[in-house]
């Protein structure tokens, strides 16, 4: 591992003025970066330490609203209360997530900004144009069963790798973040970017800008909701597709849909033309596969990933077939 | 820098560490204790499992500056002197020994699901807490009948 | 017997759950370097310009090793059947004594540094160039290229019975399948470490190992020592599978890093690293066909197979040899054929050849089964062997139809709906798959030494392994019962080339060749011991023929007369008393080795032995997403008798878990472009997890078989063999789906 300058940051001042040194990065959990480092994708020369941070309380605001401090740890997150009753399918999008002991480390800002899995990222002997700009996408053509089927482009086709963003993406999710110019908010739908020609921008963070907080606004219809991650292993295995959704039903209509996809761009994907074509229609098997077609019509398969494109389509109807089945929420 | 740790309940120091060694690394090259084991290095097998301060964490992924002033527990001080832990008595009794390689990350992790839980863990519960440990000897079952036991045991404590 | 047979706790439980136990990467030494390896990126050429520059002035650097500048070494030995250590070089490269590259990932520097973060970050900043020559590296397309394997004494390639391929032609029924596996890793959890440290012109090497004394062999050849200079030690190995057996580069360039620096040096692998430099199972592409009457005898049986193996080694997998031994056709053909390849070599990996050939050949007999509209253990039934079906020799013990008949009853295989896709539980369809499990039995010589001291214990030195197997509480055992002391009395020092050499632990051959060893040298013992006593003046036992005295307590008695081994030997005034089996010159070495062979190749003239089983799984496939879980699984085994009943229900559990890795989620992937592996991770590379894996019931018959010492059949390898096979029809019987591709991964069922 590169040898860089360390350092711990007691509070969010330090930490934003500590990170304006040139080539450094923000430290939380180290789940991915560190791995990041050890095989040389990441090599920065000073690590902000901000594990030590006071950003780990999920606070209910007066409006409704549940702020949730970046520095909070996914297992933390996952089973406190408040997110367990009023937005279920982040719990189980959290635990569905990593290992118990990846949980217990990873924060929720690492989360909302971890790196892709495609195998040719990681390999510096292969050709990446996200870890490179301009050598390459070995992806294409090569080892891509697990790769986007929405957004993708002739430079880079990969995914996303977190489940936690596929829920915040449904549940309308705010990140804030802060730097010595000040604070901003933005919303996590569109906080991902869509590689286009230059895959190496991932996010609208800017590189001195710290993730302060996730705010969640207050949102019944959450309460009833599910996510459903389709893996290679029982657990322990990044999705092939995942599904966050939350379902809204009266009169045997739908009143509210929210839909978001995993494991299938290089954002959490949510589902808009999905939900439109569920709002207003009977909540009956048929309406859940057209809105599941709705959304996949503008899908795109590489070489070995057409597979998740049929995938997707069922998981998204057997999901809101479970959630409007009674108890189907749990 | 000069790294003080508290581990398995004794004040350690090492001279002269990078912040950025990782935990692993200092706590077997450095302090003498081999017992997490180093198998991946990418949090993804859960040979390394270690308490900081109380929550079990892959060693592999933590800087050693991250675990300055905290407190750290491997495998090596969860017996009290001659006397096994229940855990890793129920581990011995119950066969879920093999190789060895993956015990002592298991038995960590499972100490913890047993101090977290009142009475004995569901097996789904059981299985999913431990997915992130991965064994390639046992079959698993018996690590399984080893965390009932022992969590039987501490249930009747 | 008192202990053999009984649900012991291993030996080394306390010392594995506490940390105590030293693996080869925790014996610290002073002035510890620390070693790690660049890795070739291509897969075949030539190295034109390596740039150690940066790499050897980054501080804390001790030395960076190139083929520009390391020591000579020896090159690896020519393969010598009648010397086996020969065998131990996992490829012939003369590892950075040569500028060519012959697989992507090669070895080509070794950086030495004070921390291993320092060897690392300057092994990354070391600059390769090559100049790259075509290489054959996608298998799929290389099959065409595949030429007849040739037999060897240890393994038989081809054989034949009859004209199979006509009988086929003219079977009333017939299936004719191609099936497909994918290449896996063993992935044991310890990666492959190594501490090496010269005392002058002596090596002392720590390495998890299968073989310690080819280790030691293997280097003494390469850097020229005599091979009393070399010693290897290994008492814990975290597991192995066969990825252990022979001598991979990262010992071979710890060993020539240490000696470069006048260090110690540890070199630990990464999990990138062991992908990279030690091979695994091979990819497999196989034909079974099978003719038969309508009844369900079978007329035909053809078993052929396309394996690949590195240009610069790889073991030969024995993929037809289950349809050798399993079905009585009337006419039957086995070929199997290999195709060279520019990719490191393939290596053997838990059951190699018989795991993924019996994938092959119990699906087929499970299809078969549905188109005759006949049960698959009445199929089994019908063409159960009495002699072995290709030659006609005898099997030295077979229970195969009586592990079938025990399963189906526990199993609860008579009740269930025969039909495809008849078995729903919500969204889970269910189905249960069945097939046979079999893997050959074999003995190697094996050297040891037991001590009886005059305080009543007994050390048995032997260089066996412990992998996990529960090796050393089994001999603790089996010694016990044969001298009639308690357990207690016992220790078993292993794992060092210090001890005297036994066999390698692989081919499921370790205890049942230690255990020949060890009774006989038990036997020798008890005479020098009975034949001291009867001679030393006082003792209650002169006087007496060794039939009239049994051994019990700790002792040896005629009724009430007669004392213990403590008395015997104070008052002969012997401090111990020690019996050896094997020899101990080179030359004695070599009449054993000869003695042996000729006995095991007469033995197999006439006896056709194997540990065989019954699996029986039950899946739930996700009728949505085509997800398949293991629900249950039961797996009954004739395996001889059992030494451990704890130790042995674990190996066999352990295999079966591999094989559902096999089945459903294991698949190392080499780009067809470059050979490179893609998914050299254990985040990439799936291995079952505690969650994939359900209650798994195992039981055995614990019947001796006849010609083995005690009755022991190895049982490390039967437990993965049928197991594919088992998953793939339960997988038809719940979804209507044939897959004849591992694994057996959702997208398939889709």
């Amino acid at each position: 591992m590169k040898d860089f300058a360390y350092v711990s940051a007691p509070d969010v001042a330090t930490a934003v003025r500590a990170i304006t040194e040139p080539g450094a990065k923000f430290l939380g959990g180290g789940t991915n970066l560190v791995d990041l480092m050890r095989q040389n994708v990441e090599r920065p020369d000073t690590v902000v330490d901000i594990t030590r941070l006071p950003l780990d309380r999920v606070e209910e605001l007066p409006d409704g609203r549940i702020r949730i401090g970046a520095m909070m740890r996914n297992s933390a997150l996952a089973a406190h209360r408040l997110i367990r009753t009023r937005y279920p399918m982040l719990a189980q999008a959290l635990l569905a997530g990593a290992s118990g002991q990846l949980r217990n480390m990873a924060t929720v800002g690492g989360n909302v900004l971890q790196r892709t899995r495609c195998p040719y990222f990681v390999d510096l002997a292969a050709r990446c144009n996200k870890r490179e700009p301009g050598s390459g996408c070995d992806a294409i053509g090569g080892f891509n069963r697990n790769a986007a089927i929405f957004g993708a482009s002739e430079s880079c086709v990969a995914t996303h790798p977190s489940d936690m963003c596929v829920a915040l993406a449904a549940l309308d999710a705010t990140i804030e973040l802060e730097s010595v110019r000040g604070v901003r908010r933005l919303p996590l739908v569109g906080f991902h970017a869509l590689p286009g020609d230059a895959p190496q921008h991932e996010t609208a963070i800017a590189a001195d800008e710290l993730i302060t907080a996730i705010e969640l606004p207050d949102l019944p219809v959450a309460a009833r909701s599910r996510y459903r991650k389709v893996r290679d292993r029982a657990s322990y295995a990044f999705a092939l597709v995942s599904v966050a959704a939350a379902l809204e039903v009266r009169d045997g209509v739908v009143t509210e849909a929210r839909l978001a996809l995993g494991g299938v761009a290089s954002r959490p994907w949510r589902a808009h033309a999905a939900e439109r074509a569920l709002m207003g229609a009977p909540a009956t098997e048929e309406s859940f596969r057209r809105a599941a077609d709705a959304e996949l019509a503008g899908a795109v398969a590489q070489s070995q990933n057409a597979f998740k494109i049929e995938l997707a389509r069922r998981a998204v109807t057997a999901t809101l077939r479970q959630l409007h089945l009674p108890g189907g929420a749990a | 820098m000069r790294v003080n740790v508290i581990v398995n309940g004794e004040a350690m120091t090492a001279d002269d560490v990078w912040e950025g060694e990782s935990l692993l690394y200092a706590l077997r090259e450095r302090l003498g204790l081999p017992g997490a084991k180093n198998a991946c290095e990418q949090g993804e097998c859960g040979s390394c499992t270690v308490y900081l301060d109380g929550i079990p964490v892959c060693a592999c992924l933590v800087a050693i500056g991250q675990a300055e002033g905290r407190s750290v527990v491997t495998v090596e001080g969860l017996a009290d002197g001659e006397s096994l832990d229940e855990v890793q008595r129920a581990f011995v009794e119950c066969g879920a020994v093999q190789c060895g390689f993956c015990t002592p990350g298991l038995i960590v992790q499972a100490h913890s699901l047993i101090a977290s839980t009142s009475g004995v863990p569901e097996d789904a519960e059981i299985r999913e807490a431990l997915a992130g440990n991965l064994c390639r000897c046992t079959g698993y079952e018996k690590i399984l009948d080893a965390v009932r036991l022992a969590a039987a045991r501490k249930a009747a404590l | 017997m008192r202990y053999v047979g009984q649900p012991i706790d291993r030996l080394d439980g306390v010392a594995k759950t506490t940390g105590a136990a030293r693996f080869s990467a925790e014996y610290p030494y002073p002035n510890l370097a620390y070693a790690a390896l660049v890795h070739a990126t291509i897969a075949r050429g030539r190295i034109t310009r390596i740039d150690t520059g940066t790499a050897r002035k980054t501080p804390g650097v001790l030395a960076v090793i190139t083929h520009g500048n390391a020591p000579e070494m020896k090159p690896a030995p020519k393969p010598n059947q009648f010397d086996m250590s020969t065998l131990a070089a996992a490829t012939s490269v003369n590892y950075l004594n040569t500028d060519e590259v012959y697989w992507n990932g090669q070895p080509v520097a070794v950086v030495v540094a004070e921390t291993l973060d320092v060897a690392r970050e300057a092994a990354y900043l070391i600059e390769v160039e090559y100049a790259e020559y075509p290489a054959a590296v996608d298998f799929a397309a290389e099959e065409g290229n595949a030429r007849p394997q040739k037999s060897t004494m240890l393994s038989e390639a081809d054989g034949r019975k009859g004209d199979a391929e006509a009988a086929l032609a003219d079977a009333p029924f017939a299936l004719d399948l191609r099936y497909t596996t994918a290449q896996v890793n063993h992935n044991a959890i310890e990666p492959h470490s190594t501490t090496a440290y010269w005392d002058g012109d002596h090596l002392i090497l720590h390495e998890g190992s299968q073989n310690v004394a080819w280790v030691r062999d293997h280097l003494a050849i390469r850097f020229d020592l005599p091979k009393q200079n070399v010693r290897v030690i290994s008492p814990f190995v975290g597991g192995a599978f066969g990825g252990k057996s022979f001598v991979w580069p990262g010992t071979v360039l710890t060993a020539l890093a240490a000696k470069v620096t006048g260090r110690p040096v540890r070199m630990m692998l990464t999990r990138e690293g062991v992908f990279r430099t030690v091979g695994g199972r091979t990819p497999s592409i196989q034909r079974v066909a099978i003719g038969a009457q309508l009844d369900g005898s079978m007329t035909a049986l053809i078993h052929t197979s396309v394996c690949q193996v590195g240009r610069t080694g790889g073991w030969s997998e024995q993929v037809t040899s289950v349809s050798r031994h399993l079905y009585d056709a009337a006419n039957i053909q086995v070929q199997q054929n290999l195709v060279g390849m520019d990719l490191l070599a393939n290596t053997i990996m838990r059951a190699p050849g018989e795991s993924i050939g019996s994938f092959a050949l119990e699906a087929t007999v499970d299809e078969l089964a549905y188109e005759l509209g006949l049960d698959p253990i009445e199929l089994r039934a019908r063409n159960e062997p009495a002699r072995n079906p290709l030659d006609g020799k005898a099997f030295s013990h077979r229970l195969l139809m009586e592990c079938f008949e025990e399963g189906a009853k526990e199993f609860g295989w008579a009740g269930r709906p025969q039909e495809p896709g008849s078995m729903r539980d919500g969204r889970w369809l269910i189905g249960m798959g069945v097939a046979a499990a079999y893997h050959p039995a074999w003995r190697f010589p094996a050297n040891l030494t037991v001590r009886l001291s005059d305080d009543g214990t007994v050390l048995i030195r032997c260089g066996l392994h412990e992998m996990g197997m529960g090796s050393a509480t089994a001999v603790s055992q089996i010694a016990a019962d044969a001298l009639c002391v308690p357990m207690a009395a016992v220790t078993v020092a292993y794992g060092d080339t210090a001890l005297p050499d036994t066999t390698t632990a692989g081919a499921s051959s370790q205890t049942a060749s230690v255990t020949a060893s060890l009774l006989a040298a038990c036997a020798k013992l008890d005479r020098a011991v009975f034949t001291l006593a009867r001679k030393t003046p006082g003792s209650p036992l002169r006087g007496l023929r060794r039939a009239d005295v049994t051994a019990r307590d700790g002792g040896l008695y005629n009724g009430s007369r007669g004392e213990s081994y403590h008395d015997i030997l104070r008052r002969a005034g012997r401090a111990s008393v020690e019996a050896r089996v094997g020899a101990d010159t080179r030359l004695g070495e070599i009449a054993d080795q000869v003695r042996s062979m000729s006995k095991f190749l007469l033995d197999r003239r006439r006896w056709v032995k194997a540990a065989c089983g019954a699996q029986f799984c039950e899946v739930l496939v996700d009728s949505d997403t085509g997800e398949t879980r293991i629900s249950r699984w039961l797996g009954v085994f004739d395996v001889g008798r059992v030494v451990n009943a704890k130790t042995a229900a674990s190996q066999l559990r352990g295999g079966i878990v591999m094989g559902i890795g096999l089945a459903l989620t294991e698949e190392t992937l080499v780009d067809p472009r470059n050979g490179r592996i893609v998914n050299a991770s254990l985040s990439e590379y799936h291995v079952p997890v505690h969650a994939d894996i359900p209650v798994i019931d195992v039981r055995y018959l614990d019947d001796p078989d006849p010609t083995m010492p005690l009755g022991v059949v190895g049982i490390g390898e039967v437990g993965v063999t049928g197991v594919a096979g088992a998953v793939a029809n339960a997988v038809f019987h719940a979804t209507g789906k044939r897959i004849r591709d591992l694994p057996i991964t959702l997208d398939k069922l889709l």
